[in-house]
């Protein structure tokens, strides 16, 4: 069964519609990625998944997403558990003005209360670990995460996510303030983490999508216009919007 | 060409000429306080209660009930201006009402202080029976600083990028968490700021503690909270015209004690101010 998917998704933003009938069914444990040019309605897709759209006044939802087989967008859905279940990273690296310790361990102070110091230590030390940070960073874990680099900050973000333990890791160009050796080990990094999470990530550039996704969406004016294996949509693909748009001939 | 340039330096040397009016007064009024008041200064000034028809002594009460009120006015305003803001900025949505209660704000700092002395003596003096109380100018006082602690806060506030809101709420955090735990701690400098600034206005104040708490002359400290109290800015209003022959030094030394107070409150909101920009990066 599909890790996510969506029953005919429409989305407004007062009365511009954002979103227009998208199906889309996403795969456990595979790198999926949405492209198609600025304001196709990509990142509202990505922002649906964890009801971040939410945020923003005179937004409406119609039909279905099933995140494991559950609708996320029904009335009463516990948007503490669905948002602890599906993390995101965002475009801009934004680690709180905390040191990088209380970084990570902010997900779990807030859901968990009280806790160990020794739990917490662990915790800090897994997430480190898991975005390979913690060589870099194991003995300045009080310094302000305000010091550390671009791409340092961008992996401690994707830490404090995986000290949350999602299931579902939504990514919105999170490169798109990298240079191109950082985008690389981030690129590195989320083919190690796929092994664990399911990620989903919008991203400007078909090159990236290319290198790092399995599957891919293209969007266009709020419609998925195709979808299918990375490999396929990008060799031989169906839509002639779709051949246009990767083969550079607009967006 | 020379006539714009000649044109140019006219009008700058009028900014200048405007700038220099503005700090004239300013240093006028510290040089000539300090020149005539610092010889009363003295550790007995300070301690003691005056004496001798407010002729000699010191003013210690006042100084007492000055810290009392404004301290009474801080407990009394801070929580309920905090809490307000939090809800009109965090949790209210842009409506009818909430554009009301906004207005109600400005207007509320406008409004001239000895309407509100009036306005305390109608509702706590005699409405609630406080009588002239240090309870009945803490709240009066405290009322005449709510707009401030709540713009100032409310910059704070809004201050705090919408980011970092985001990604908490990401995480899994409730509002009220987020509130907590990012907005609420990177907000209070700010706030901090805010309420001293109110503190050094409420010190400042004669009008509003006028009817509803200021004692004209009373020889020992306040007991309670429904004790009246003298207080500097009303003590000093009764030396300078109440009292006839009063020595010139007695009402400038008053006049720098409150002056130095109210700078103080100032300067630290001050500092606080700048070491947080200094630390804020993002």
């Amino acid at each position: 069964m599909a890790k996510i998917s969506t029953n005919s998704l429409n989305l407004w933003y007062a009365d511009f519609h954002a979103l227009k009938d998208v199906n889309i069914s996403i795969e456990e444990r595979r790198i999926t990625a949405i492209i198609g040019p600025s304001g196709c309605g990509k990142s509202t897709l990505l922002r649906t998944f964890n009801r971040m759209n939410d945020l923003i006044d005179g937004v409406r939802i119609g039909g279905q997403i099933l995140i494991d087989g559950r609708n996320a967008v029904e009335p009463g859905v516990d948007l503490v558990a669905l948002r602890k279940k599906v993390g995101m990273v965002f475009q801009r690296p934004n680690p709180f003005p905390l040191s990088i310790y209380e970084n990570i361990v902010f997900g779990e102070k807030v859901h968990a209360g009280k806790i160990s110091r020794d739990k917490l230590d662990g915790i800090v030390e897994y997430s480190l670990k898991s975005v390979l940070l913690w060589d870099e960073l194991k003995d300045k874990l009080r310094k302000s995460a305000l010091s550390l680099s671009l791409e340092q900050k961008q992996r401690l973000c994707i830490a404090r996510l995986i000290a949350v333990q999602p299931d579902i890791v939504l990514m919105d160009e999170p490169c798109s303030t990298l240079d191109p050796q950082a985008t690389a080990r981030i690129e590195e990094l989320m083919r190690e983490l796929k092994n664990n999470y399911t990620i989903i990530i919008v991203t400007h550039s078909m090159q990236q999508a290319a290198r790092v996704s399995d599957d891919t969406g293209f969007m266009l004016l709020g419609e998925l216009i195709e979808f299918g294996k990375t490999q396929d949509i990008f060799t031989a693909p169906k839509n002639k919007q779709t051949e246009d748009y990767i083969t550079g001939r607009f967006g | 060409m020379r006539n714009t340039k000649r044109t140019q330096k006219i009008a700058f040397f009028l900014m200048l000429l405007a700038t220099l009016l503005i700090v004239v007064p300013v240093g006028m009024i510290v040089v000539i306080i300090v020149q005539k008041g610092l010889p009363a200064i003295n550790w007995q000034f300070l301690s003691d209660i005056p004496r001798q028809g407010m002729r000699t002594g010191g003013i210690f009460p006042a100084i007492i009930g000055t810290i009392y009120l404004v301290l009474g006015a801080i407990v009394f305003a801070l929580p309920i201006g905090l809490l307000a803001v939090i809800y009109l900025s965090e949790y209210s949505r842009d409506n009818f009402l909430t554009r009301i209660i906004r207005l109600a704000i400005v207007n509320l700092s406008g409004v001239p202080s000895v309407v509100y002395g009036l306005f305390g003596l109608a509702l706590f003096v005699v409405f609630f029976k406080f009588g002239a109380s240090i309870l009945s100018g803490s709240l009066t006082l405290g009322i005449m600083i709510l707009p401030i602690i709540i713009t100032t806060s409310r910059e704070a506030l809004e201050s705090v990028p919408q980011s970092f809101r985001e990604v908490s709420l990401s995480l899994g955090a409730s509002k009220w968490q987020t509130i907590r735990h990012i907005v609420l701690p990177n907000a209070i400098p700010g706030i901090l700021t805010g309420t001293i600034l109110g503190l050094g206005r409420a010190a400042g104040e004669t009008a509003p503690i006028l009817f509803t708490v200021a004692a004209f002359y009373l020889p020992q400290l306040p007991k309670s909270i429904f004790d009246q109290a003298m207080a500097l800015p009303y003590h000093l209003y009764v030396i300078s015209t109440q009292v006839p022959n009063v020595d010139e030094k007695v009402r400038y030394g008053t006049a720098l004690v409150l002056l130095v107070l109210v700078l103080f409150m100032n300067l630290v909101a001050i500092i606080i101010r700048y070491r947080f920009r200094k630390k804020k990066k993002w």
